[in-house]
């Protein structure tokens, strides 16, 4: 066990799955780093930034395949090696570059299993990079795991920390459906104890990070950090938080939640990702229904405008949750007073 | 500076404790407190433990707020007669901070020892080597579902003026998850191979629960190897074991399913946590960890009963200390009944099947004293 860099920690995963398991492949652009560029550096870099550094010199041109510039070609290979026998991990780079091969994800890996009558296993992992915070501008910067969680088929993975990353991403090759793989590229180089063996974190069973007693912070990806700052701040004033890190947003562990709530009375969603239909919208929906009674307060959501993330950095702060916009929206569920119908 | 000033300083423990949380205070400042009064909660990576007064007198300061986490010798709280004045303190804790930190700055490379995986007879083993001295070195054998981290509140201890070896066993936490048959006698001759590939002729066995079995084991299979036996809550020595405890854990796949099984464990339920719950469990998730405890399980705990009878080894074997605690909900003290004259049995009160780390201090002292007849 030593410290080990988020990038680090999904590197060792890839390296040891395809260590493993020959089937396990890797696709992408600049995927083996450098490979083809005028300099002849091999491995150079090892993608855009340095997560598959060393997979190609270990496994070879066969088994991490640099691509060229077209995801819905390579996307598309990936999903058609994945139903024929493979284990393909594609990586998209930007998330936000999901909008060239949509089709290939939406409409053909999360649909086999289910159009096929059962009888086709897709063990595909599509990785990339998202969110906001490294002045990425528009284009570069989207939390897009929503859109995901959108379509049945999908398995859809947030991380929140390096230990996280790397037992998530093992468990993500080793499952037999399409998982979507959202790193958040603020966090490549936080750090901390990594086992070095492998090991996998189940989908669908949420951490909590902390327990209290007033108020339930629900808190995706790199937000969960961010809810941690804001309830160690908090407890010293006395307010006692859970924070509750669902891991993956398909499957979403409900019950998890709604055990919370009924300790807490009190719910906060911390979501990054554009607030219409995203998932503060879509845990809020589950608690008002199921856990109605158990609130004191109204449900209150920290969640960014909806805009496209700005490139400003005074504006994309202003744009995105942070620690003190946390602790605010716990203090309103605190002082929520219930008013007396006239 | 005023004499009767006394810093409270973040504590270490146990070896690799580096920083600590204060959790929380026990103590307003102004207060009275006695020595031995708990001050402070103090969380580690592995356990929150009360931090108890080192003096008496007046808590004047607390320099540390709730929820920080500060190195181990940092300031956290200034103790002093209520006659002291204020400038006083002030000047003290000017004083301390400024030497303290030019002091961590030295001792930067002062890093705590940390386990290496090795080789032993083409097994990788955890092992945490530390200590030197004259005499038989310590190899500690921690129980079910253990690993080193068992021996936290002990390791160090011991080691005062003298070699003690902790490791993991096979199938638990960083050694090879491989467990063979997973018997008994398979696991005594990895202490043996231990010993051999340590350069080690003859060691003290420290052991808790089936690590005891284990080196009751060791005693009947290589009896030239063992200078003493200190066991605590050793099993081996009757036929109940707590099931619902071995399943719980073996299943137990989230904290909120742990908790209670790790609950058993101990007298004082406070004790486990979630920070415990959630080691037990990045453990558990290690590749051919549950396999591996299944396999323990069902050689040694067949049909919910202790496999094993390891009475007749304590006829002959060398001095032996067993430490158990009366409250124990694993294996009851009651198996420490009736047996031969000759070994040493302290019953604990208000101790569960921990006593290393409910009673770390009581259990420590024991061992020692037992080692230097």
């Amino acid at each position: 066990m030593s410290k080990k860099s988020y990038r680090q920690a999904i590197n060792e995963a890839l390296r040891l799955e395809m260590r493993r398991d020959p089937r396990v492949i890797i696709m992408g652009e600049d995927v083996a780093g450098g490979q083809g560029g005028s300099s002849g550096v091999v491995d150079a870099w090892g993608g855009v930034l340095g997560v598959t550094k060393g997979l190609y010199t270990e496994f070879g041109p066969e088994r991490v395949l640099d691509t060229p510039i077209t995801e819905a070609s390579y996307i598309g290979a990936a999903a058609g090696a994945a139903a024929t026998g493979l284990r393909p991990v594609a990586e998209l780079m930007f998330v936000d570059f999901v909008g060239c091969c949509l089709d290939q994800i939406m409409n053909q890996a999360a649909k086999f299993r289910y159009m096929f009558g059962g009888k086709a296993r897709t063990p595909l992992v599509i990785r990339a990079m998202f969110g906001a915070g490294f002045n990425a501008a528009a284009q570069h910067s989207q939390a897009l795991y929503p859109l995901f969680t959108h379509i049945p088929g999908l398995k859809v993975v947030v991380p929140s920390s390096p230990y996280e990353a790397k037992g998530l991403l093992i468990e993500a090759i080793r499952d037999d459906d399409p998982v979507i793989f959202l790193e958040h590229k603020v966090m490549y180089d936080d750090e901390e104890d990594v086992p070095d063996e492998s090991y996998t974190i189940p989908f669908g069973e949420a951490n909590l990070t902390r327990e209290g007693d007033d108020v339930t912070i629900v808190a995706f990806g790199r937000m969960v950090k961010l809810a941690n700052e804001a309830a160690d701040k908090l407890e010293r004033q006395g307010i006692s938080c859970t924070v509750i890190d669902p891991r993956t947003t398909s499957p979403l562990d409900r019950d998890t939640i709604l055990d919370c709530v009924a300790d807490t009375g009190r719910l906060v969603i911390v979501d990054e990702s554009s607030p219409r239909c995203n998932m503060a919208a879509d845990v809020s929906a589950l608690v008002a229904e199921e856990a109605f009674d158990a609130l004191k307060a109204p449900i209150r959501r920290v969640i960014p405008p909806h805009t496209p993330v700005p490139f400003a950095s005074v504006l994309e702060a202003l744009y995105l949750p942070d620690a003190a916009k946390i602790e605010a929206a716990v203090k309103a569920v605190m002082n929520h007073k219930v008013t007396e119908a006239a | 500076m005023n004499a009767s000033i006394t810093p409270i300083t973040m504590p270490k423990f146990g070896l690799a404790m580096t920083e600590g949380k204060l959790a929380g205070w026990m103590v307003r400042p102004g207060a009275t407190v006695r020595a031995g009064d708990d001050l402070a909660d103090i969380e580690t990576s592995k356990i929150t433990n009360a931090y108890e007064s080192p003096a008496a007198g007046v808590l004047r300061r607390q320099v540390a707020q709730e929820g920080e986490m500060l190195a181990v010798g940092a300031l956290i709280g200034v103790l002093a007669d209520a006659d002291t004045s204020d400038a006083d303190i002030d000047a003290f804790i000017a004083q301390f901070n400024a030497e303290f930190s030019a002091g961590a700055a030295e001792e930067a490379d002062d890093t705590p020892p940390e386990p290496r995986v090795m080789d032993v007879k083409g097994r990788s083993l955890r092992v945490l080597d530390i200590g030197h001295g004259e005499g038989d070195p310590i190899v500690l054998i921690h129980g079910f579902g253990g690993d080193i981290g068992n021996w936290l509140f002990n390791h160090a201890a011991l080691a005062a003026g003298r070699r003690v070896i902790a490791f993991d066993l096979p199938g638990h936490g960083g050694s090879t998850k491989d467990v063979g048959p997973g018997s008994l006698e398979f696991f005594s001759s990895v202490v043996v191979d231990l010993l051999d590939t340590l350069g080690i002729e003859r060691a003290h066995l420290v052991a808790h629960s089936l690590g005891g079995a284990v080196a009751l084991a060791t005693v009947k299979n290589a009896p030239s190897r063992v200078a003493s036996l200190a066991l605590l809550a050793p099993a081996g020595l009757g036929p109940d074991i707590n099931m619902a405890f071995i399943d719980g854990f073996i299943t137990a796949d989230r904290q909120k399913t742990l908790i209670p099984a790790l609950s058993y464990l101990v007298h004082d339920k406070g004790l486990i946590g979630r920070k415990m719950a959630d080691d037990v469990l990045r453990y558990k998730r290690l590749d051919g960890a549950a396999d591996a405890l299944r396999h323990v399980a069902a050689a040694n705990f067949t049909d919910g009963r202790q496999t094993d009878n390891l009475r007749p080894v304590l006829e002959t074997a060398p001095p032996t200390l067993i430490i158990w605690g009366k409250d124990d909900e694993i294996l009851p003290s009651s198996h420490a009944a009736d047996l031969p004259d000759a070994i040493t049995v302290e019953i604990l009160p208000d101790t569960g099947h921990m006593p290393q780390m409910e009673r770390s201090e009581a259990v420590n002292t024991k061992i020692r004293a037992f080692l230097s007849h």
